[in-house]
């Protein structure tokens, strides 16, 4: 008996001493309440230099979690076990969440930053004004081919996909949107299309690509396409242009059909604590030297115009990475399509998942 | 006071069971009865019998098949093959010590080694059979997932035949039975119960399989487990997800009594 109180209380002990010890670490470490930034961002979507240079500026210690999907984020969001300050959802989640009330809105005058934005990424149909969301960067999906494989073989549309000699050749990646989108727009539907009979059409479509699919992955797909596993991979444009740096042989294509055209904006979170390390943080990451680093390691498009001087030519030329807006007309963002309309798409992409080879 | 001393150690126990065992099951169990507008319906359960579900339930119970069925066949000897050498502490550990690093870190490792240029493939390249497609395959899958299942399969096995007293194989293989005989009449009715909780810990977690079946098998194998999922963090269907999560539970209760309790065989 006493042995077991005895084991108890040393348990106790020891779990006091450890959670003592972690809050002292975390103040000496200037982590206290006040001083603390927690940034949500998607993964491998910073430059984490970056993240030391604000704290060693600052004095604000950043606290960084990553998600991988804007939906796993709005859930988290939402049940707020964490108290966010920053997070960076692309425009149809801003939206849902502006709708939904979970934003705060963004004191410019505290952004001043924010006129080496360009115009064009500015007053958008998902945020008019900005008020809620500062743009961090933007971007395309398309397809992504490796051309030694291909033996000289261009890609140019969606629907060359369906070529016989890509048996067993492509790499998708893992979003309900992306694919159906990628369906739609090959039927020349829109990728907002909302039409049951559309959607079931491309779902059909999607379903005889299928002894042409390798795998529906996620992040992998870097390391995959990487390592000459597959010949193809349906991508974001900042994926395609990080491997290209490392792997002459890849191309990007956004298909002739048209895509999808995103921005990943900056907001503040309802629940975030310190709303003014918030501001400070979204005004760091506008800041054009900063911008140009961040933008040079991620390898997404940035929508900072002074940034696009201090980077290479060939980079900010390439139209494949930078198209012009004439290009982008073609392309479609993303709309809200509210909760009833996404679980349709979800069921038809698991459904198509489940399609047999 | 004995009684309220009995009753006082209770109390962690029942506040655990009803904080995370009860409380959790009741929220699942009330989720499931609302539709993605936050009505009242069973349309949830309904949904479950459409063709779609069908199938995936079909398939999850056929690949935690397979997946259980493979690590009988591997445990049952391997564990026999232990409890008769005389490093059995040793050879044990061995066989746990995989269990002690992280699942998504041995998953990876995985990805690694099938893939096309991996070290799997430059084997069968090396014995002159040549690179075949290993990843996202059913084999890659079913291959991973008794990997890291063995364990948990393995461990009540072996501790039903080390129970085993030698001496009834004695007198069984004395009494002119053959070995055979001896494994079917006596050694395995007597470690039915070693096998049947390693069934349990082996299929109930296969059924609900997820994040390999998109490292491993890249989503060409769709379990419930990837249902739920993307039940909670995608559509946010929690009605869905949730009736999803009752299915299991129940045939988790199911299984339970099938496998369970009856004191079967020779004792």
């Amino acid at each position: 008996m006493n042995k077991l109180i005895r084991a108890f209380v040393a348990v106790f002990a020891v779990a006091f001493l450890l959670m003592y010890t972690v809050s002292k670490l975390n103040e000496s470490e200037g982590k206290t309440a006040g001083n603390t930034l927690t940034v949500f961002n998607w993964g491998d979507y910073i430059d984490a230099e970056l993240i030391d240079q604000f704290e060693k500026e600052t004095g604000i210690k950043v606290i960084y979690e990553t998600f991988d999907s804007n939906e796993a984020m709005m859930t988290k969001i939402e049940q707020g076990g964490t108290a966010y300050d920053v997070a960076v959802p692309s425009e149809y989640a801003i939206d849902k969440m502006k709708k939904a009330n979970q934003l705060l809105p963004v004191d410019h005058s505290k952004i001043p930053n924010l006129k080496f934005i360009d115009e064009r990424f500015m007053n958008l149909a998902f945020d008019p004004g900005n008020k809620y969301s500062i743009p961090y960067f933007w971007g395309t999906v398309g397809i992504l081919y490796n051309k030694d494989l291909m033996k000289g073989k261009e890609i140019t549309a969606w629907n060359d996909l369906w070529g016989p000699e890509l048996r067993n050749e492509i790499l998708l990646v893992d979003g309900a949107r992306e694919v159906m989108g990628m369906g739609l727009n090959s039927l020349h539907y829109s990728l907002n299309d909302t039409n049951k009979q559309h959607l079931i059409e491309a779902k059909e479509k999607l379903d005889t690509l299928t002894p042409n699919i390798k795998a529906i992955v996620g992040d992998e797909i870097r390391m995959l396409m990487e390592n000459d596993e597959a010949t193809i991979g349906v991508v974001w444009s900042g994926t395609a242009s990080e491997l290209m740096w490392k792997k002459e042989n890849l191309e990007y294509v956004v298909p002739e059909e048209g895509s999808n055209l995103w921005f990943d904006n900056m907001v503040i979170p309802k629940t975030a604590k310190n709303v003014e390390a918030a501001h400070k943080f979204i005004n760091f990451m506008l800041d054009p030297k900063i911008a140009t680093q961040n933008t040079e390691y991620v390898g997404y498009s940035t929508p900072n115009k002074k940034a696009l001087e201090y980077m290479p030519k060939e980079i900010v030329s390439d139209e494949r990475f930078y198209p012009d807006p004439e290009q982008t007309e073609r392309l479609e963002v993303y709309e809200n399509l509210g909760p009833n309309m996404l679980a349709y798409y979800n069921e038809l992409f698991l459904e198509f998942k489940m399609h047999k080879k | 006071m004995e009684n309220r001393a009995r009753k006082l150690y209770l109390i962690p126990y029942v506040l655990w069971i009803g904080l995370f065992v009860v409380t959790p099951i009741l929220l699942v169990v009330y989720y499931s009865f609302f539709d993605l507008n936050g009505n009242f319906t069973v349309a949830n359960y309904e949904k479950l019998f459409t063709p779609v579900y069908i199938k995936m339930i079909l398939s999850s119970f056929w690949y935690a098949f397979l997946i259980t069925a493979f690590c009988l066949l591997i445990a049952y000897p391997a564990a026999y093959f232990i409890t008769k050498s005389k490093y059995k502490q040793l050879l044990l550990l061995l066989i746990i010590l995989p269990s002690w690093i992280n699942l998504l870190l041995k998953a990876y490792a995985f990805l690694g080694i099938f893939s096309t240029y991996g070290a799997a493939n430059s084997f069968l390249e090396a014995v002159g059979i040549g690179t075949r497609q290993i990843l996202f395959t059913d084999f890659s899958f079913v291959f991973v997932a008794v990997y890291i299942f063995i364990p948990f399969m393995l461990l009540p096995i072996f501790n039903a035949l080390d129970k085993l007293n030698p001496t009834l194989i004695d007198a069984s293989r004395d009494l002119g039975a053959s070995a055979w005989i001896t494994f079917q009449k006596v050694v395995f009715p007597l470690t039915i119960d070693g096998v049947k909780s390693g069934v349990q810990a082996v299929f109930i977690p296969a059924l609900s399989l997820f994040m390999i079946t998109r490292l491993i098998a890249g989503n060409r194998v769709i379990t419930l487990g990837t249902a739920i999922e993307q039940h909670f963090l995608i559509t946010q269907d929690w009605g869905m997800g949730s009736a999803i999560a009752v299915f299991l539970i129940i045939t988790m209760v199911v299984i339970m009594v099938v496998t369970g309790t009856r004191k079967r065989g020779v004792q």
